[in-house]
């Protein structure tokens, strides 16, 4: 319920006070630990339920990945920003205003600019909003921290996110109808050989299952992982 | 200042809810016409591709013109209404609210290498949200020179599948009227036993796995609009061409 103790600096709007390199070692780890040691889907289990929704193909894992980059990093740098204005006792309102009016506007401009983008991202844009991983680093990153910090963070979560994306849509893509990114890419000998696509891998089911593959996996090889009991 | 105080509560409340509502209005109005201009080019181009005429959407609206002779808005009864311009004042989202006899029916009529096509706007439900698309009836006023369905919601993979060019091919040369002369449409068939759509006389075409829901939507969404433009084919046409 309370915010860190850090906050009792007037409003930053530049880069954290302290004269760290922009891309110093402790930056670098908020851009890189989600991707393995700290991944929202595979170690913080946030972000779920899109990760079943939009993994039967690649493409809209990938445009769904960038859409959610541009997302969190900039609402992270705006709840940053506000951070010592925002009154706590509606913040999660403050924060839940400030993702929704940037997922319209991703939306609007690219239905202005990108038409063909937007009509494939359609449904999948609104579920932005109820993506956990960016209420999450909002109020477990953004409120406390400066803005540079914030947007790395952003970043670097998105990117985790749409990291594990990307692999579950690869497999449920590849095993579920042949193609990657909408192109065959098993050849049509092996069909005619009696190979057949496994339907069950475009049902959300299977993307649970392929992502506790890829748990299992990370955890037999990062040791840091490994729980101690 | 204390920032637990109702008073600033409210004030940081109102004054954000003031900022964000300006700032979305602000830019949906300005992208306003740049987002209608893409959905009237699509609708044109969607129009195109059902009587084989595929175009980018920058070059939809000179061929459309070419192609598209009449754009007719029809009563209930077959009879054109010509207060009514059937491509931009008939949206089929709210017709579809009305009743039957209060709907317009819009109809394009294309004439391509002096064969005449009739266009017919389509709109139904799918498994989780609209579904709509366009259907080309050749000269005959029976056979289907090409069709185009796009949803909003469904799901990727299974039901979205209807907007694959595979899909929308296996309806080209299908028949909408029974060797009899009633109306059958075209059913999305699970039982269809001919994977491959060579039987052009059954009225059917092969479901996809797994969308079954979206398969019913438009074979539902065919044959509820056509009806409504029976009395039109059979006024225009006494020796309608059935299934020969």
């Amino acid at each position: 319920m309370s915010q860190p103790k850090s906050n009792k600096k007037p409003a930053i709007f530049f880069v954290s006070k302290e004269s760290e390199p922009l891309f110093s070692k402790k930056n670098r780890a908020l851009l890189k630990d989600p991707l393995d040691d700290n991944n929202p889907i595979t170690v913080q289990v946030l972000g779920i339920c899109s990760a079943l929704a939009i993994t039967v193909q690649l493409k809209p894992a990938v445009v769904m990945t960038l859409s959610v980059i541009a997302v969190m990093g900039a609402s992270n740098v705006i709840v940053s920003i506000l951070r010592n204005a925002i009154p706590n006792r509606i913040r999660i309102i403050v924060q839940l205003v400030v993702v929704a009016s940037m997922v319209i506007l991703v939306d609007q401009v690219l239905r202005a600019f990108a038409y063909d983008v937007s009509k494939q991202l359609s449904i999948f844009i609104g579920l932005i909003i109820t993506n956990c991983i960016v209420m999450g680093r909002l109020e477990a990153f953004a409120l406390g921290n400066g803005v540079w910090k914030s947007f790395l963070d952003g970043v670097g979560n998105a990117a985790g996110y749409g990291f594990m994306l990307i692999l579950v849509a690869f497999f449920r893509e590849l095993l579920g109808s042949g193609k990657l990114y909408g192109y065959q890419v098993i050849p049509d000998a092996l069909y005619e050989m009696g190979y057949e696509n496994n339907g069950l891998m475009l049902l959300s089911p299977m993307a649970l299952i392929t992502l506790g593959l890829i748990i299992w996996v990370q955890r037999a090889r990062n040791r840091k992982l490994i729980e101690k009991n | 200042m204390n920032r637990d105080s109702n008073g600033y509560t409210f004030g940081f409340a109102a004054a954000m809810v003031l900022v964000v509502a300006s700032v979305l209005a602000f830019t949906a109005s300005s992208l306003k016409d740049l987002q209608s201009e893409n959905v009237r080019k699509e609708k044109m181009q969607n129009i195109l591709s059902t009587i084989g005429i595929e175009t980018d959407r920058e070059g939809a609206e000179v061929l459309f013109n070419q192609y598209i002779t009449e754009q007719l808005a029809l009563k209930n009864d077959g009879s054109i209404d010509a207060s009514v311009d059937a491509f931009s004042d008939v949206k089929l989202s709210f017709e579809l609210k009305k009743d039957a006899q209060d709907q317009r029916f819009p109809l394009y009529v294309a004439s391509v290498d002096a064969n005449q096509y009739y266009i017919i706007p389509l709109r139904g439900s799918g498994l989780w949200d609209a579904i709509w698309g366009y259907i080309a009836l050749d000269n005959d006023r029976n056979t289907i020179k090409g069709a185009v369905f796009d949803h909003k919601g469904e799901t990727a993979g299974l039901g979205a599948e209807i907007t694959q060019q595979w899909f929308m091919d296996r309806f080209v040369g299908e028949k909408i009227f029974n060797t009899s002369g009633d109306l059958v449409g075209i059913s999305v068939s699970k039982t269809n036993n001919d994977p491959n759509d060579t039987d052009k006389d059954d009225h059917e075409v092969d479901a996809i796995s797994g969308a079954t829901i979206t398969g019913d939507g438009v074979s539902d969404m065919i044959i509820e609009r056509l009806q409504h433009y029976l009395p039109y084919l059979k006024a225009t046409s006494a020796d309608l061409a059935y299934n020969n």
